[in-house]
């Protein structure tokens, strides 16, 4: 135990890679051994997690559990972790949703081996992003995470996936490529990527001083448009949101769960822990574009979720609407930055990100666990289908309202924090964007409309499609997420808590 | 430490050889036997010299002198130094590899012939001659010696091509190969020669040895007339743009433990000669000509990318993608500091294990398959997964994804590159998204895709001895990817040395 105390955060990080080696030895065709395997590596995580969670000391200043290990000394980084409020609550919201990915995909049955073994290196892949507190650690993370992505959509997705699978890897890897060149930028003026020493000197270079031949304004502007539009893919803001539908409605169900639910959370991640303490001053030029591509990402997303027939498009296009606001409170944040405002709005974005991953999370599994008893997304082939699944339509609309909003449950708190802080800032755009919360409601009631209430489409009534009710293995997948949002929505203090301090320390 | 392994090394393949042509020719298993037992225990030794290498100390080890002709101040100089250890190591590995999967299977009943089957005695004779000359070059301090034994790694390229290679282009491929590279090495002769004199005119002293040479003060404009003809007549072996066109053609008609050699330790050769001789002996004419081969580096890594992506035959994309990525280590020279330097250093042997195994992998798929148009290809993950899983890490390690040696050695290159002109840096970071869309297209139509019908039934899985070898080559690429001090470190005191002698205009 002491040995997992002093290496709490890389026991966490490493543990899944370790398992899905161990799971490679295993012996073949043993389905029902691999899920298990995997669901039981995914817990452990999630235990430790929720350990490091109660000894966080969330009134502490900087991070905590931290641990440096030599990596590549000659460039001058190490592989250097540390979690704080805002990286504790992602670590949480990633090894949470983790073991309820690997227990909602118990149904696949294609290869299942390397499907599970994926699912764990993608959990080390994201969870690194996290708890990297050294550049090209988080460099690393970041990129590795794609490769299981690809090869879940590529070999387990729908119909269209290759064409999706490539567009999210080419879409992803080139908005990356301004990333590296500003960290090798970084690296080679500091001759060190460990991001509590490069905060201190990025912020303490003298204005008029020229680096690379360029002045530093000049160095700064560039290297914050690398890092923005890197993470702006990710998120995805508008007008780089195009890889995303095509990816969440080809991926599998497993696959969408954490796409939506952590893998958009990277982007806006790096927003927070990169973009907005290395660049403040840029940030605060540029919060008014990014403010606006965040209000286009609110509206066009509800218009475009809108207009879906497909009900897993319609909810992979609610991301965008969804992922807008938490973009919007960091537009916020950034152009008031040190004010009250700031921190209200930033404390929305962050628990947007929680809520939305748990939400986002649970609507891409409802939309699975309808798929795969019809093998059908077309939103007009159901209908009525609230007698036959009366328990699966109560979750369905219970996640719903979520999403939408609905005082009570977790998103209302969040959006409501995000447009409180935005407001006095960015009146325009906030007021535009509370317009587009509308439509959020209109796509949102579509959807339920359209799968559980009006005239029941018969063909799933009787006989051999008959639709089955949905079963308790998935309810279990269901429940925790649902008691999270309850629990949020009623009582946010806990979660609230410890992303304020953090929030009020950092910036 | 008075075992004199550099030079076992260096004359066990060909003792083998030797050995190897007389067996009796139909006696094929024993011919390969041989063949391996001397590969297993180059490669021990080369371990051997990895490991025992003081990093610490530094500088030239395991040094060995014996005189050859002393009249013209010639002799048996044998040393390795942080740089060239880990390519003595790459050089063991491939050959190990090359053996193991020119073993093949042979069966005639499902018209089934992988690997070596004609004529293996003659064929791995050569192949180890070839071999020999390849540790040769990278263990010698004498730059005769280097000729020498660059001449003998070239020469039996042209055999093993034109008579084991692809029927179609074999005979064009390896005359063209040929003469492009005497034609390189013979302007590289002239301008040692060149040194050599200048030595002699200046000190007396006749000698072709290196670290003397170092040594030797030649001056600037003696420098800046003899850099590009002696780096660019070893790069044109590099495989660097302009130069680069016998190199796409050599690789696709020579057969698969050729081409694995040829892309994994030959192109390296040309690099590592370049380094040592152009740069280590003409410094100066290095700082004033460094420009020139930054841009003829940067043009290869876009441009060979670019062309990577447009071929269909697998052959020709692993062909262009290693002018990319042999472009890379040119660049890694050409910034003339220590990131740079380093990042080429650790690109020399990340290619070298990468590009080995794309074409090992190449090679099964074509010897089942006949065929290597990537349209015509398809589904050869349900037939060979191991061989799948070998060529997907070999392709995020091209792509330079992190936690694979790829990401380890381009990384520092860019960095370099940083210091000196963030404007090529940002070109040449296109070659990476270039790489990944030709790499993933290539996993997707050849290992995902639909298997065409003619195909279906005929393939098989690899045998156990491509299994050995695609798994040796995936653990050093991973290892080197998430431990970089296993190699690194190593490689830093080989650049030290360089850049003392950079540092010293």
């Amino acid at each position: 135990m002491n040995f997992i105390s002093t290496h709490l955060l890389s026991t966490i990080l490493f543990f899944p890679m370790l398992s899905a080696v161990v799971m490679m030895f295993l012996p073949k065709d043993e389905n029902k051994l691999f899920r298990w395997f995997a669901f039981v590596a995914s817990l452990v995580p999630f235990a430790l997690t929720l350990v490091a969670w109660f000894q966080f000391k969330s009134s502490q200043p900087g991070f905590q559990f931290q641990e440096t290990y030599v990596w590549y000394q000659a460039i001058g980084s190490s592989l250097h972790l540390g979690v704080d409020g805002l990286s504790l609550t992602m670590v949480l919201l990633t090894t949470l949703l983790t073991p309820l990915a690997i227990l909602a995909s118990f149904s696949v049955s294609d290869r299942v081996k390397p499907y599970m073994m994926l699912f764990l290196f993608l959990e080390t892949g994201m969870l690194g992003v996290f708890m990297a507190l050294d550049l090209l650690i988080f460099f690393v993370f970041w990129e590795i995470g794609l490769i299981p992505m690809y090869f879940l959509i590529n070999q387990w997705g729908s119909a269209n996936r290759d064409y999706a699978s490539l567009k999210f890897m080419i879409y992803t890897m080139g908005g990356s490529l301004g990333l590296l060149l500003a960290i090798q930028m970084i690296g080679v003026l500091f001759g060190t990527y460990d991001l509590v020493t490069v905060y201190q000197r990025w912020n303490s270079l003298e204005a008029g001083s020229m680096l690379l031949g360029m002045s530093v304004h000049t160095v700064k502007s560039i290297a914050f448009w690398a890092f923005a539009i890197a993470f702006a893919i990710k998120v995805p803001i508008w007008p780089f949101h195009t890889w995303l539908p095509d990816a969440h409605t080809e991926a599998p169900t497993a696959g969408s769960m954490l796409l939506a639910g952590v893998l958009l959370k990277l982007g806006a991640y790096g927003f927070l822990r990169l973009v907005l303490p290395l660049y403040p001053v840029e940030a605060k030029m540029f919060a008014g574009v990014l403010a606006l591509l965040a209000t286009a990402a609110i509206v066009f997303g509800a218009f475009g979720s809108f207009g879906q027939t497909d009900f897993k498009r319609l909810v992979a296009y609610s991301s965008v609407n969804h992922m807008g606001f938490v973009v919007l409170g960091i537009a916020a944040a950034a152009y008031s930055i040190g004010t009250q405002d700031a921190t209200i709005a930033l404390n929305g974005a962050i628990l947007q990100m929680f809520n939305h991953g748990l939400s986002a999370a649970g609507m891409f599994f409802l939309v699975g666990v309808i798929y795969e008893r019809t093998h059908t997304r077309n939103l007009e082939e159901f209908g009525g289908l609230f007698p036959i699944v009366p328990i699966y339509g109560g979750i369905l609309i219970f996640t719903s309202m979520a999403s939408l909003g609905l005082p009570g449950l977790n998103g209302f708190i969040s959006e409501f924090l995000v447009v409180r802080g935005a407001f006095p800032v960015l009146t325009v755009f906030t007021t535009i964007s509370m317009l587009g919360l509308l439509f959020t409601g209109a796509y949102i009631l579509k959807g339920i409309k359209k799968v559980l209430h009006g005239p029941m489409n018969e063909h799933w009534a009787h006989g051999e499609h008959k639709l089955t009710e949905i079963s308790a293995r998935e309810i279990i997948v269901m429940v925790p997420l649902m008691a999270l949002i309850l629990w949020i929505g009623i009582y946010p203090a806990w979660i609230l808590d410890v992303i304020n301090k953090a929030v009020v320390m950092l910036f | 430490m008075n075992f004199p392994v550099l030079s076992v090394i260096t004359f066990t393949p060909m003792v083998a050889a030797l050995i190897i042509l007389m067996l009796p020719a139909q006696r094929k298993n024993e011919a390969r036997g041989v063949a391996l037992a001397a590969a297993t225990f180059a490669l021990l030794l080369s371990f051997w010299v990895y490991f025992s290498y003081d990093q610490a100390t530094a500088g030239y080890q395991f040094i060995e002198k014996y005189s050859w002709l002393p009249a013209l101040g010639i002799s048996l100089h044998f040393g390795v130094d942080g740089i060239s250890a880990p390519l003595v190591l790459l050089t063991g590995v491939v050959m190990f590899t090359g053996v193991l999967i020119s073993w093949g299977e042979f069966d005639e009943s499902k018209h089934l012939s992988a690997g070596i089957q004609d004529r293996p005695r003659e064929f791995f004779a050569f192949l180890f001659l070839l071999a020999g000359g390849v540790f040769g070059v990278f263990v010698s301090l004498d730059l005769f010696m280097l000729f020498f034994f660059y001449e003998i790694a070239v020469f039996p390229m042209y055999l093993l091509i034109a008579i084991w290679g692809w029927i179609q282009t074999r005979e064009y491929a390896a005359m063209k190969l040929t003469l492009y590279l005497f034609i390189g090495s013979v302007v590289s002769l002239v301008g040692v020669l060149a040194m050599y004199w200048l030595q002699y005119k200046n000190t007396g002293i006749l000698s072709f040895d290196m670290i003397g040479m170092e040594k030797a003060g030649f001056s600037q404009a003696f420098q800046n007339i003899w850099f590009l003809p002696v780096f660019l007549g070893f790069a044109v072996l590099g495989g660097i743009w302009p130069f680069h066109n016998w190199s796409p053609d050599g690789h696709v008609a020579a057969p698969t433990a050729v081409s694995m050699f040829h892309a994994g330790v030959l192109m390296k050769l040309g690099a590592f000669a370049a380094l040592r001789v152009g740069i280590m002996l003409l410094p100066q004419g290095a700082h004033t000509w460094s420009w020139l081969i930054m841009l003829f580096a940067g043009v290869a890594v876009v441009y060979g990318a670019y062309i990577a992506f447009v071929q269909e035959d697998m052959k020709y994309m692993i062909g262009f993608s290693s002018v990319s990525h042999m472009g890379l280590v040119m660049l890694g020279m050409s910034t003339l500091n220590r990131n740079g330097i380093m990042g080429a250093g650790i690109q020399m042997f990340s290619h070298g294990v990468m590009t080995a195994l794309f074409f090992a992998i190449t090679g099964m798929i074509y010897d089942r398959s006949h065929t290597r148009q990537i349209p015509e290809l398809g589904g050869m993950s349900k037939v060979m997964p191991f061989a799948t899983i070998g060529f997907i890490i070999g392709g995020l390690v091209s792509m330079g994804m992190p936690l694979f040696s790829g990401f380890v050695a381009e990384f520092p290159i860019f960095m370099g590159v940083w210091q000196v002109q963030w404007l090529v840096a940002v070109i040449a970071s296109i070659s990476i998204v270039i790489t990944a869309a030709y790499i993933m297209r290539n996993i997707r139509q050849v290992f995902f895709g639909p298997m065409p019908e003619k195909l279906e039934g005929h393939m098989g899985d690899v045998t156990v001895l491509d299994k050995v070898a695609i798994t040796t080559l995936c653990l050093f690429m991973i290892v080197i990817g998430m431990f970089p001090s296993f190699m690194v470190p190593m490689i830093q005191t080989g650049v030290e040395n360089v850049l003392r002698l950079l540092g010293g205009s």
